[in-house]
């Protein structure tokens, strides 16, 4: 971490987006991860998406359960309300915020441990649940704050860094999140921006259960041979499908595709994504060729990334509930309370 | 052979069943026919964790002074189960009676000399009226709720509206209904007339008051008290919270113009889940509750010691039932006192509510939601299962139209505007209460970080003891302004002075005043105090100094209010003696009586020695 905190100062040439917002209206408080954490890169990707998609920060609510990840809430958007919940708990936390206002924006931050060990539950049934929100996980195999020890995404044969082999089977949760109904999976690289930063723009652009795992190397306790969540191992191994572009509709466009290259997706507000094939037949629209696709690759021993299914006309819990369209927690007495008349009228039936 | 029981308006019957047979809404008809007849009663459904095949009793107390409570003992026994036949039987006081179905002729060891036996073949009336096997046995309780009715000189006509109410836009089933009702109904005047000396007569000691169970109350509380988010996991007894708030919801919550809901009913995956759930939209300003019992407390500690820390509001209804474990899932107990006072690792406390009955299980509901935002904490509303899932008759549910949610402190964004401090957890007022922002209230000003490990007072993350300490003494504070917001307890004086007082709370409530008029009667006087809530007033502590020794009655086994009183009051433990029940049944008012003039007559001896 540094101890030198950024002076509030903003220098008058920093670029501003369509609201007036810098960068630093964007920022959090300063990192306490360890240097070069693979965490702080995905904090970086969040600020940067929030920027570009013209948000206003008040206007989203970002929560996270214990460990490393969850503590980078705190580093981006300062200015957003945030929740620090109970270990593995985050995800009906996040329910419950949602439920009770329909209009703000959510972030859910988490871990391997966090969302594949103690969490699992909670994971998944708020993802089959249809949570309109974002899902990160900051996935990097190990148990960074506890120091070292192997959580459930750590592959099987991978080594710690105190020289011990895993021997169980890892969770993969992009196959979980496909499994059980996300509208949206998508898997990144913390060493890899240009990748994430459009993911995350789409991901919080989407109606209903949106989730990016993205692989994210422990510096202090996962980054050495043998550990198949490092950042040299993740290079060699990434295959990214597809490079997502997301479209300011007011800019025109300048980059000129080989036809058959590209595919454009209208996303629910009216903006758009351009997805740039790099595997020609990959469909990201297709769950099941998805799924297959993925524990084909899998097997191959490759890491695949890049937007890996999208619903465009997803729903989300509150279209399942069938609830108001104004938030819950905004209703009034006279909304909400039926009064004395109907009160006899009670009375009357229980005669 | 002892005199046969004579009694007019002041019985217990008891129905013996085997779950699954269709019997529960016969007997609960019985029982609302003798509540038209304008005779209060009280009903206790005895019931085991089964789905089918299992005993299950059905208690009608007949009461003219409306007595609320158990009576213990049975006068009549409807005797409608082989399996648990000899224990029926052996449960009729003497002089009772017994009615049982004649079909088949039974050997005379099977019976008792000192009971009077009504027979009626029910199985061959209904074999010989009704060909499909299903009929006949659903029909068997309507044709037995006729002869009763006959029996005990209930208007027929009564029975007959009854019926009519429940089936009346089913046509067919109507009409079968009332077939069955006149059969049963003919055959008891024409072979059973004189039989039977137990009876009810017409009575306006009914007066105005509603039959309800406590879980269908506790829920119409959190339609009035503005809940708009319920989150719930399955589990007996409190299930039916759930259920009755998705029903009233329904009713009460559905928008007239575009058939939307202004209300969220999430079925958690787990009781953690729904707590969580919970907590998410308390923290987001919504009013949320869930409905759990003992074991869904259990699970859900962690995440209330959070809530407690955080200082976020929830409301949890535990509808407690025997434990520890998974013990007698369907009987009633109040043993989840110190599990929810001290919920959570760390030093904690919490607010609990002890209703007596639906009426005031309505009003705690309601007031609960209030409490929980002006307090910003958990309240925990202590139903006990006699409460929560048997009928009760009680004095009608009121509203006051003027009456405004208390929202507690919301920092506004005008507010904010102007530059008011804002610090999550400074006490501005001295009250201990920190102001707090929604998610979403201004574009810059009064957003937070929640978390639950220690901070400072705006909630900027700290480890310094001090700071934590500071904490920790304002939440300290905090409960003490609880004191002044929870109901008050109930103080009754006795018509004499009094050495000895009782304390006593939640369903131990109805037997409570009925033995407290034996015990006048036999001379023994003793003030009582009803607690309504923990944290205790003052006046709690000023009751039991006043006395020589004072009686706590609970339905537990380890005097669980007791360790309260004694840890909270600072009460020297041999002023406490406690009077304890807690075989899953409700507490009776003889089992008090008894236990109270036993323990009296023990003084006194020593008094005189």
């Amino acid at each position: 971490m540094t101890y030198l905190p950024k002076p509030k100062f903003h220098h008058p040439a920093l670029p501003k987006n369509a609201l007036g917002f810098t960068h630093r209206d964007y920022e959090g408080s300063i990192s306490t991860l360890c240097a070069g954490c693979g965490h702080d890169s995905i904090s970086a990707a969040v600020i940067q998406a929030c920027f570009e998609l013209n948000l206003q920060p008040h206007r989203l609510a970002k929560l996270s359960g214990i460990g490393c990840s969850s503590k980078t809430p705190d580093y981006f958007l300062g200015q957003s309300h945030g929740f620090n919940s109970v270990h593995g708990r985050m995800p009906s936390v996040l329910t419950g915020a949602n439920l009770a206002n329909r209009e703000l924006i959510y972030l859910g931050v988490s871990g391997d441990g966090d969302s594949a060990s103690i969490g699992l539950g909670q994971f998944m049934h708020c993802v089959r649940r249809g949570v309109n929100m974002l899902y990160i996980t900051e996935n990097n195999g190990v148990y960074g704050l506890t120091k070292g020890q192997f959580s459930a995404t750590a592959d099987r044969g991978s080594r710690s860094k105190a020289g011990g082999i895993n021997n169980d089977s890892p969770l993969d949760l992009v196959g979980l999140a496909l499994l059980i109904g996300a509208t949206f999976v998508a898997r990144s690289f913390s060493g890899d921006k240009t990748q994430l930063v459009p993911l995350i723009m789409a991901g919080l652009s989407h109606n209903g259960p949106a989730f990016i795992d993205v692989i994210s190397p422990c510096v202090a306790f996962n980054n050495h041979p043998g550990s198949t969540k490092s950042f040299e191992y993740v290079r060699e191994h990434n295959e990214a499908v597809n490079r997502l572009d997301f479209m300011d509709p007011r800019q025109p466009i300048t980059v000129d595709y080989e036809p058959g290259t590209t595919a454009e997706v209208t996303l629910h507000d009216g903006s758009k994504l351009r997805l740039a094939k790099l595997h020609a037949d990959y469909d990201p629209h297709d769950r099941i060729a998805a799924m297959t696709y993925m524990q084909q690759r899998a097997s191959a021993g490759e890491l695949v990334t890049g937007l890996i299914y999208m619903e465009p006309e997803a729903r989300d819990m509150h279209a399942t509930l069938n609830t108001v369209d104004v938030p819950l927690n905004g209703l009034s007495e006279k909304q909400l309370c039926p009064g004395s008349a109907a009160l006899e009228k009670v009375n009357a039936s229980l005669r | 052979m002892p005199k046969a029981i004579r009694s007019v308006n002041d019985f217990v019957i008891k129905f013996a069943n085997v779950n699954g047979s269709g019997s529960a809404s016969a007997n609960e008809m019985f029982a609302r026919a003798v509540m038209r007849m304008g005779v209060p009663i009280a009903t206790r459904n005895i019931f085991p964790s089964n789905i089918q095949g299992l005993p299950t009793w059905f208690e009608v107390r007949v009461s003219e002074k409306g007595w609320p409570g158990r009576r213990g003992g049975c006068d009549l026994m409807v005797a409608m189960n082989p399996q648990t036949w000899d224990k029926d039987i052996a449960s009729i006081d003497p002089g009772g009676y017994l009615f049982y179905d004649s079909s088949k002729p039974m050997p005379e060891s099977k019976f008792r000399s000192d009971v009077n036996v009504v027979g009626m073949p029910l199985t061959e009336i209904c074999n010989r009226t009704y060909k499909d096997p299903r009929q006949r046995q659903l029909f068997k309780n309507i044709i037995y709720v006729g002869a009763l009715s006959a029996l005990f000189d209930i208007e027929r006509a009564t029975v007959e509206k009854l019926v009519r109410e429940q089936y009346g836009s089913k046509q067919q089933l109507l009409e079968s209904n009332i077939k069955a009702l006149n059969l049963g109904y003919a055959y008891a005047k024409e072979h059973l007339a004189g039989l039977c000396n137990l009876k009810v007569a017409k009575s306006g000691a009914v007066g105005n008051r509603i039959l309800i169970a406590g879980n269908d109350a506790a829920a119409l509380g959190c339609v009035y008290g503005g809940a708009t988010v319920a989150a719930w996991y399955p589990i007996t007894p409190s299930t039916s919270v759930a259920e009755a708030f998705a029903k009233w919801c329904r009713k009460f919550r559905v928008d007239p113009e575009t058939k939307r809901h202004r209300f969220a009913i999430v079925q958690a995956e787990d009781e953690i889940s729904a707590i969580g759930v919970v907590i998410g939209a308390g923290w987001n300003g919504a009013r949320a509750f869930t409905a759990t019992s003992g074991p869904g407390i259990s699970l859900m500690q962690e995440f209330l010691g959070l809530a407690y820390f955080a200082e976020i509001p929830a409301v949890i209804f535990d509808v407690q039932r025997g434990g520890p474990s998974t013990g007698m899932p369907t009987r009633t107990q109040q043993a989840d006192i110190l599990l929810c006072a001290y919920a959570s690792h760390g030093d904690t406390k919490h607010v609990l509510l002890f209703p007596e009955d639906p009426r005031e299980l309505f009003e705690m509901a309601a007031l609960s939601f209030d409490l929980a935002e002006r307090l910003q904490t958990p309240i925990f509303v202590m139903e006990d299962l006699d409460i929560g899932m048997n009928d009760w008759l009680c004095e009608p549910f009121q509203w006051d139209d003027s009456r405004v949610y208390d929202r507690g402190k919301l920092m506004t964004a005008a507010e904010l505007e102007a530059g008011k401090t804002f610090g999550r957890y400074l006490d501005v007022d001295g009250d201990a209460i920190p102001y707090r922002t929604l998610p979403g209230t201004h574009p810059s000003k009064g957003a937070y970080f929640t978390r639950g490990t220690s901070r400072d007072r705006f909630a900027k993350y700290s480890e310094d003891g001090a700071v934590y300490v500071d904490n920790m003494q304002r939440l300290l504070r905090k409960f003490e302004t609880a004191k002044s917001l929870v109901p008050a307890p109930v103080l009754r004086r006795a018509r004499e002075p009094a050495r000895y007082g009782v304390i006593y709370f939640g369903s131990t409530s109805a037997p409570m005043a009925e033995a407290l008029v034996s015990l006048e009667q036999a001379g023994l006087h003793l003030d009582t105090l009803r607690i309504r809530a923990f944290p205790f007033r003052d006046e709690v502590a000023d009751f039991i100094t006043a006395y020589d020794q004072v009686f706590v009655v609970e339905q537990n086994r380890d005097a669980q209010l007791r360790s309260l009183l004694v840890n909270e009051c600072a009460i020297d433990p041999a002023r406490l003696i406690s009077v304890l029940h807690y075989d899953g049944t409700p507490v009776t008012a003889r089992f008090i009586t008894a236990a109270i003039s036993e323990r009296l007559q023990i003084r006194a001896k020593e008094a005189a020695e």
